[in-house]
């Protein structure tokens, strides 16, 4: 028995601290971010009773947050979209090999180095909506070269424009997913595609059975990564636009309704972020679990 | 186990210590002559307003300390939400700034105010503050914050060359909305791509307020806050159609711009018109633009006699630590020279109504004439007439217009927002 407690008990002390401060400053608020979504506290004045989950049915029933999560949608589509396309892309092409690929991965990789909000200060400006005399940014470039029919309103469209806003996020994580496969492309043994080719494998079957098979772990990882960061997409936004109609999402309406001190809709839009993420990364975790024990 | 001990001690003791630095200096509790302010007057004109009022609050009160808690950033955004964590954690300043009217309602609901009709009556405000403003800042009888001057949300900054040069007479203002439009409408055929420069979300409130204003009357309008006037009216309808037709002559990258940007299209000729507060007074005069000459203003068109008000103000809130001190802050800014030192520095005027015009430059001077002999409305886009929480789903609705421009949906959603906030 003592010698148990020998065991396991220097281990336990040293994490204990952690242990102790998420429990407290992660789960614990979250436990008060999902009791306070569950009650009436719409204003500062302290809530009074227990309404369940009105605020979910609510918020549910609101146009505007609909619109929040559409316009997420169409963000999330296009981000997740361009940045595999364009990781896999540099990535392949870098394996293929060229010249110089040091300077080529760091021109890739470089933009992940900027925060969101820095580089929402250049693509505000380069994004800008005006047309004509007035144009600034890509529309003037585009005036510029004779190409005037490309220019559009970007994000101050209506249907689709978040999808301009996926631009600038794309710029910066195609090159950290680039990254990603190219370390996937590097841990596949040469050994396998000299098998392949000595198997009378042509190029494309030798992508197809032996090369993709092997980075599909690495394409989860990024899908993941990539996705988690779209749904929680905040200071990009905030940075390009400000908190306005067009471009609203669940993350940047939490922040108005936390500043008009609506709690309880600011916790229920937090506690319904949370599922999302929740329902992109369990399933993750719980693959990555079974895959280890299955290597043991 | 002493050494480990002691650094984790003088770590945790220097966290105390930056934590304490972030701002300095800080507010003691046991110190009487304290008074903690907390603004987000952090830059621009409205610091310079900020120390010009503290100078004053000085002369007035010597052995006073004041301690600036101003919080930066947009229209208030970052403050305010600084400022709801403190009152959460009973931890308030001594007086905060807020917009007065509607704006409050919300720490009053709380309880989170002290009333001040106490203060207004020693200090003789009832008698020098204008009824129809004193009217606005009653809550249930009770006054729970001292302005410290007036803005006026209905102007129209007009370059003076730009409409001289499409044949309009600038110093005319058009009658109406629609006789406006056809101004408009002649600027863009002398070549103005945009006539009216706009901004982003809340000066389209703004705008749209404006043309509230215009068509509904003063009374109508101010009854769309109280119950009185129907949302779903012929009145609103006619006023979306009146803002829908503004925008056509609007620069189309206006979601985008803040007020200060729309207005530089003013000042660099590329449009006619900006509809903006009187704080818009101080870019005109930092381009040296006099008043008449290059540039000029009127009330919108079809708010004539009408001030559309709204006030920057002070509060005492419960538990204030310094509240002698705090007290003392309030007279000063409720004081004529506490308003003119303030106010001729940020370019509103004094909301007492024994101001000196004459003091004053030329555009203020028209303001605080119209102040004295006008009707007052409170201004939607301010605070001033809605809770946050109705101003920010009208403010939803017309960013949604200003995309799609349906007009139906406008409707809709402005009556929504009504039903749920007035219940």
């Amino acid at each position: 028995m003592k010698k148990g407690y020998k065991n396991w008990g220097p281990p336990l002390l040293l994490v204990s601290p952690t242990i102790i401060v998420i429990g407290i400053f992660v789960y614990g608020l979250i436990g008060a971010n999902v009791a306070v979504s569950f009650s009436n506290r719409n204003s500062l004045v302290p809530a009074t009773e227990f309404v369940g989950l009105d605020n979910y049915f609510a918020l549910f029933a609101e146009e505007r947050f609909i619109h929040s999560l559409q316009n997420l949608g169409v963000f999330t589509v296009f981000f997740i979209a361009g940045t595999m396309i364009f990781g896999f892309l540099w990535a392949w092409m870098l394996d293929k090999g060229v010249t110089a690929e040091g300077v080529f991965r760091s021109v890739f990789l470089f933009p992940m180095a900027i925060s969101f909000v820095a580089s929402g200060v250049v693509w505000r400006w380069l994004l800008n909506s005006a047309e004509g005399d007035r144009a600034s940014g890509l529309n003037r470039i585009f005036e510029n070269l004779g190409l005037g029919f490309l220019q559009n309103s970007w994000w101050n469209e209506p249907g689709w424009g978040m999808a301009a806003i996926a631009l600038p996020a794309i710029w910066q994580l195609a090159g950290y997913v680039m990254a990603l496969f190219l370390s996937g492309f590097r841990g596949i043994p040469e050994e396998l595609r000299e098998a392949a080719r000595m198997d009378g494998a042509t190029e494309w079957k030798l992508y197809r059975y032996v090369i993709f098979p092997q980075l599909s772990p690495v394409a989860l990882s990024a899908l993941i990564i990539v996705g988690h960061m779209s749904l929680k997409v905040f200071d990009l936004i905030m940075a390009i636009t400000k908190s306005i109609y067009q471009t609203e999402v669940p993350a940047t309406y939490l922040w108005v309704a936390l500043t008009a001190n609506d709690y309880a809709k600011s916790a229920t839009i937090a506690t319904i972020l949370l599922l999302f993420v929740a329902v992109l990364i369990v399933p993750y975790l719980v693959y990555t679990a079974r895959a280890e024990r299955k290597q043991r | 186990m002493r050494k480990p001990l002691s650094i984790i001690a003088g770590a945790v003791a220097l966290g105390l210590v930056l934590a304490g630095c972030s701002s300095t200096p800080s507010s003691d509790p046991e110190n009487a002559n304290q008074v903690e302010v907390f603004t987000w007057w952090a830059s621009g004109s409205e610091k310079v307003g900020l120390d010009a009022l503290v100078k004053v609050f000085q002369e007035q009160n010597p052995d006073d300390e004041f301690i600036n808690a101003s919080v930066a950033g947009g229209a208030g955004s970052n403050a305010k939400a600084a400022l709801a964590s403190r009152l959460e954690a009973d931890n308030p300043p001594d007086t905060f700034q807020a917009h007065a009217g509607a704006e409050l309602t919300d720490y009053i609901n709380a309880g989170q105010l002290q009333d001040l009709s106490s203060f207004y009556q020693e200090n003789g405000l009832s008698d020098v503050f204008p009824a129809s403003l004193l009217e606005r800042l009653t809550v249930d009888g009770a006054i729970y914050s001292v302005p410290s001057n007036i803005h006026r949300a209905n102007v129209v900054w007009a370059n003076t060359q730009v409409l001289k040069d499409a044949g309009i007479d600038p110093m005319a203002a058009p009658a109406d909305i629609d006789a406006w439009i056809s101004d408009l409408k002649k600027l863009k055929d002398a070549g103005v791509e945009t006539p009216l420069a706009l901004g982003t979300e809340w000066t389209q409130m703004q705008l749209f307020e404006n043309v509230l204003i215009a068509d509904l009357g003063a009374e109508g309008y101010s009854g769309l806050w109280t119950g009185d006037t129907a949302w779903d009216g012929a009145g609103v309808e006619t006023a979306i159609a009146h803002y829908g037709e503004l925008l056509d002559y609007t620069n189309s990258d206006f979601a985008g711009l803040d007020w200060d940007a729309a207005t530089q299209i003013v000042l660099d000729g590329n449009a006619g018109y900006n509809v903006m507060g009187d704080w818009a007074e101080s870019a005109f005069q930092q381009a040296g633009w006099t008043y008449d000459n290059e540039y000029t203003t009127w009330a919108t068109p079809g708010t004539d006699g009408v001030f559309d008000f709204l006030a920057d103000s002070f509060t005492l809130p419960v538990g204030a630590p310094h509240e002698q001190a705090a007290t003392n802050w309030l007279r000063t800014i409720s004081s004529a020279e506490g308003q003119k030192a303030f106010n001729l520095a940020k370019g509103s005027i004094p909301a007492r109504t024994d101001t000196v015009a004459a003091d004053y430059p030329a555009y203020q001077q028209t303001a605080i004439k119209s102040f004295g002999e006008d009707t007052v409305v409170s201004s939607l886009a301010h605070g001033a007439a809605a809770s946050i929480a109705w101003s920010g789903d009208i403010s939803s609705a017309i960013g949604k217009f200003g995309a799609d421009r349906d007009a139906a949906s406008l409707l809709s959603g402005l009556v929504a927002a009504s039903d749920k906030a007035q219940g």
